[in-house]
């Protein structure tokens, strides 16, 4: 069953009079619980593919259709009720609330859903992720590796349907990034999650069903392991 | 629909966080919200107050009051009690120090005032007073001036006083009464012994009257009020002076709570500005939360609910803070209450003091705030992308609507009047957007003409006011107000003082003898000729009443509806009036011209000062009938002048031309100019020993009493002007708190590189110099356009650049500045650079 479905994307922007193209035509579907990772070189326009496919921003055309829904048909309030129950991400710079405790993050999305709980569900997704002791911890006071395996907890935690990661390991040693990898592989196996991967790590992408190459805003190459 | 729970939660959360820095936003609207709520309280608590003692401040039920001898009334007999007073300005000589001042004498009789007192030192000198025999009881700012004790004397006209107390208040009165007109009380007795009261004298007779306690003496009254009017008897009743003082004093209260207002809208563009800063930072948790799903209007009211809770903390402590203040404004105001003021909570001000600063700190944070329903998910991959112009945005056009709305609303509900709250609301857009301009303007000029060849201190100062978050604008803005309203004040006064000391120059007159009788005359100018001294305008003075105005007389004006009839003031007012067919320096006509008698027929043409025919809607050719002591003359205005009241001179709303009243009854001014103080102490000395019913006004008095006057209100104004400038200073700490940790990261880069803690220092002071003195120019230069209309517009004087005075304001506005920035900045410099690192400074 196609979970993503993407059709002629493509992402222009306005620079002054200068019209910049950054994505280009793009076509291509996913099925739930594949494993695919984007590649390419800086500037290829993976960072914003992802963003399409996730929501975050639509396409100047084409269409995006997650879990059966096309989002250019969505306003963005819309799009943001689409990421809380269908779409879960991790982020390079790890991204959690500076204000909130590791507990009180992962808690985020689960009250959103308004789950009675949340708080309950977060403990076992810390737990999970080998953070129980450090619940009441802010994002200050925990290291790189932890504040992503925060992050983990925290992008499963709505059981989403489809999870993107932008270079997850990409801020974090070859120890700490190989244990995170191993945590999302895990995870993403457990709850049988499609995972999209967007990296410029070979070895990582490697890891992944599919590989997507992309470059100059074109997808270059689909090969699948 | 919003789940309010959840919002609250969240709002909770970030709240634990940002607590120290939301009350470092908030603390900007303390200090106006203390000063709405201190004069709110306080003018409340005075309202009260001037009820309660409604009667001691008339001192009696009923004052009736004539520029004639009152006679005997119809309702003496139903009085109680029963006294008289006659009022009038007359010379007092103190001899022992062979000098003399024109004073307010007032003769009693009778035990006035039936309700208060007169309060003496010692406590027993108004009985002592009253007990019989050639006393006085003298204002205590004459008795400081003379150096008077009690048991001295004075001469009053032909008659030695004996000095039985200093008088420390009178019914009704207050400080500065006492400044303008200080009193001297002499008893009745020995009032025609004094020779003072002649023809020219303006004086003023009243009766005081008690009635039996609960009469309704409004009521009483009712039967004479026609009569009165007609002999132009003025009937003042308790429920009347509670009345017009409590309009005065509400007038006042509202005056100053629209200065305090100003003071609170500085720190709402603190607000603004801190909140800007605070949205920033926020920007990226914004991003993650839309990425998380959560609706842009819920994340609006997470941060909303915090600036809520902050608002109404900074509302709570500013009005507990004007709750406590206001116990000390009845020192600041003492000299201007009429009554003594009760202290306590007023909770009507404490609620309204909540409301204004919920409302105003929602409606300026709002303003930043709007920006995080604009910010893209997509920021979470791409922070580029997170902060966005909002020009466009139709809801910060509709905040900015209500900002207007609120400013004009609150205004409105202070002064009552559609046009004056709109004058307001343009002023306050007009004094905003002149410093907001000045700063830009200084700014870039500073950028565009520093020379690159400074030193690298000099330059990285300088850069670093336009470093992102940095708040120069809003600094200027608030500092600079500040700056401005106490340095126009400071000009203004200065500038008053200097043209009134000026007008002792080469050919002006600084000396002026009035009330002089026509066989008196001859004498006076001997002893003023015969000291080298030049008279430099002699002035004959009639006086007379209107009794027509185009054929509408008193009782005719009396029918007709409001909006037709002409003031009654105009048929009750005793004119003074000379004649001349010239104008004096003082005096040019802006319309018509000087017609003398017989040019045109045998009409007399009269001149009238301008603003006295605009404010009266008097036309060229009106005909005026006066009534010259019994007999009616018919004149048709000829011309309008503008007069200049700021000399030493005489000046006159109506002219007569010669030929016309040169028999009639008359008394004399005589102008002269002195040489020097001592020349005026003794012409003055000699005049008052052998005319004591002659008065003198020399300019040395003037310009006393000007600057005692002006000291009392300037008093009262710095003290407000206070508020904006505390304001001020607590915008700057909150930002230079918020960009503490931008510094640190700055200072400990710029020590990586090699610089010395004692560069990093000279750069820190030379960018708070630079702050500092970009406020206090934009003040200081707003202050200058500000003195040089009001002095050309509203006291017409020429304008004089106070320089010396400006830079004074400067350095002391620069210094606090650097001082401030220094005591915050202490810890940066000497932050390790591994804290930063860490990112835990």
């Amino acid at each position: 069953m196609s979970i993503l479905a993407i059709r002629n994307l493509s992402k222009t922007y306005q620079s002054g009079s200068r019209k910049l193209t950054v994505l280009e035509n793009v076509n291509f579907e996913i099925q739930s619980g594949e494993t695919i990772s984007i590649v390419g070189p800086s500037g290829s326009g993976k960072t914003t593919l992802l963003g399409l496919c996730a929501g975050l921003d639509s396409g100047s055309t084409g269409s995006v259709v997650l879990n059966g829904q096309a989002l250019e048909k969505l306003n963005e309030d819309q799009r943001a009720a689409v990421r809380n129950k269908d779409v879960g991400f991790i982020f390079q710079n790890f991204q959690l609330l500076p204000t909130l405790t590791a507990l009180e993050n992962v808690m985020v999305p689960l009250e959103l859903k308004k789950r009675k709980d949340a708080k309950e569900k977060a403990l076992e997704l810390l737990e999970k992720v080998g953070l129980k002791d450090r619940a009441t911890h802010y994002p200050t006071q925990l290291s790189g590796g932890e504040q992503q395996r925060v992050s983990i907890a925290r992008a499963f935690a709505n059981e989403p349907k489809i999870l993107f990661a932008d270079e997850p390991t990409g801020n974090l040693d070859t120890e700490t990034g190989e244990m995170i990898e191993r945590l999302i592989f895990d995870m993403n196996k457990e709850k049988g999650t499609t995972l999209i991967l967007v990296t410029h790590d070979l070895e990582l992408a490697a890891k992944t069903q599919r590989i997507i190459h992309i470059k100059g805003g074109k997808i270059q190459e689909d090969t699948h392991a | 629909m919003p789940d309010f729970n959840w919002i609250f939660k969240m709002a909770m959360r970030d709240f634990r966080k940002n607590l120290s820095r939301l009350l470092l936003f908030v603390s900007s609207i303390v200090v106006g919200i203390a000063a709405l709520v201190a004069i709110s309280s306080f003018g409340e608590n005075l309202v009260k107050d001037i009820d309660n003692q409604a009667k001691e401040l008339l001192g009696a039920d009923l004052v009736l009051e004539n520029n004639k001898p009152l006679g005997d009334q119809a309702l003496d007999s139903v009085a109680v009690a029963m006294a008289s007073e006659v009022n009038f300005a007359s010379m007092v000589a103190f001899p022992k120090k062979d000098a003399s001042r024109l004073t307010q004498v007032r003769a009693l009789e009778g035990d006035f005032p039936f309700y208060g007192k007169l309060e003496t030192i010692p406590v027993e000198g108004d009985a002592d007073f009253r007990s019989g025999g050639r006393k006085a009881l003298v204002e205590k700012t004459l008795m400081a001036q003379f150096d008077a004790q009690v048991g001295d004397s004075i001469k009053v006209g032909a008659v030695m006083f004996q000095i039985a107390g200093e008088l420390q208040k009178v019914p009704g009165q207050t400080g500065i009464t006492a400044s303008v007109a200080p009193a001297v009380y002499i008893p009745m007795e020995y009032l025609a012994e004094t020779g003072l009261v002649q023809y020219g004298s303006r004086v003023e007779y009243n009766r005081y009257l008690q009635f039996s306690p609960g009469t309704d003496v409004d009521e009483l009254i009712k039967p004479f009020e026609d009569q009165w009017e007609l002999d132009r008897v003025d009937a003042d009743t308790v429920e009347d002076r509670k009345q017009s003082t409590g309009r005065s004093f509400g007038n006042l209260s509202n005056f100053l709570s629209l200065v305090a207002f100003i003071a609170l809208l500085l720190g709402c563009v603190g607000v603004a500005s801190a909140v800007n800063v605070f949205v920033k930072e926020k920007l990226a948790s914004v991003a993650v939360l839309r990425c998380l799903g959560v609706a842009s209007l819920d994340v609006l009211l997470i941060y909303l609910i915090e600036i809520v809770i902050m608002g109404l903390f900074g509302a709570l402590i500013g009005s507990i803070l004007g709750t406590l203040l206001q116990f000390i404004l009845p020192v600041i105001f003492a000299d201007f209450l009429p009554v003594e003021v009760t202290v306590g909570i007023s909770w009507q001000s404490v609620g309204f003091g909540l409301l204004t600063g919920l409302l105003v700190s929602v409606l300026f944070a709002l303003l930043p705030l709007l920006k995080v329903r604009n910010v893209s998910p997509m920021a979470t991959l791409r922070p580029e992308t997170a902060d966005s112009t909002m020009l466009k945005d139709p809801a910060r056009w509709a905040v900015i609507v209500g900002i207007l709305l609120f400013i004009f609303g609150f205004s409105f509900f202070l002064l009552k009047k559609v046009v004056w709250a709109l004058g307001f609301t343009g002023f306050v857009l007009v004094a905003f957007g002149a410093l907001w301009g000045v700063g830009k303007l200084i700014m870039w000029a500073v950028r565009r003409f520093l020379p690159i060849s400074l030193s690298y201190p000099w330059r990285q100062a300088l850069a670093n006011l336009y470093r992102p978050n940095n708040q120069t604008i809003s600094l200027i803005a608030t500092i600079g107000l500040g700056t401005a309203m106490i340095s126009t004040l400071f000009f203004l006064q200065n500038q008053l003082l200097q043209e009134a000391k000026f007008a002792d120059k080469e050919d002006q007159p600084n000396m002026l003898m009035f009330d002089i009788q026509t066989p008196q005359l001859e004498e006076v100018r001997a002893t003023v000729t015969d000291r080298k001294m030049r008279i430099l305008q002699e002035v004959p003075i009639v006086t007379m009443q209107l009794n027509e105005i185009n054929g509408i007389d008193k009782k005719k004006n009396e029918e007709k509806p409001d909006e037709e009839n002409y003031s009654r003031w105009l048929y009750n007012r005793e004119f003074r009036v000379t004649y001349r067919d010239t104008l004096i320096t003082s005096e040019s006509l802006t319309s018509g011209e000087l017609i003398p008698l017989g040019a045109r027929g045998d009409s007399i043409f009269v001149s009238l000062e301008r603003g006295f025919g605009e404010g009266n809607k008097f036309k060229l050719g009106d005909e005026l009938i006066f009534n010259v002591q019994g007999r009616p003359i018919k004149t048709y205005i000829g011309s309008f002048r503008d007069v200049k009241f700021n000399q030493v001179s005489t000046n006159f709303l109506v002219l007569f031309p010669n030929g016309v009243l040169e028999q009639a009854p008359k008394f004399h001014v005589i102008i002269t100019k002195t040489q020097n103080d001592r020349q005026a102490a003794d012409v003055q000395s000699e005049i008052v020993r052998e005319f004591p019913n002659i008065s003198i006004i020399n300019l040395g008095t003037i310009v006393e009493t000007l600057e005692d006057i002006l000291g009392k209100i300037s008093f009262v104004i710095q003290f407000m002007a206070f508020f904006s400038i505390a304001t001020g200073i607590l915008v700057l700490i909150s930002s230079l708190i918020i960009s503490k940790y931008q510094r640190m990261r700055e200072s400990i880069l710029l020590r990586t590189l090699g610089a010395s803690s004692g560069i990093v220092r000279v750069i820190n002071t030379l960018e708070y110099f630079f702050l500092g003195s970009l406020a206090s120019l934009s003040g200081i230069l707003l202050s200058f356009m500000a003195t040089f209309l009001l002095g050309k517009f509203v006291f017409e004087m020429n304008f004089s650049l106070a320089w010396k005075e400006g830079l004074v304001i400067y350095l002391a506005i620069t210094g606090l500045t650097i001082v401030l920035g220094w005591l915050n900045g202490r810890t940066i410099i000497n932050q390790p650079p591994m804290e930063i690192l860490r990112g835990n400074g």
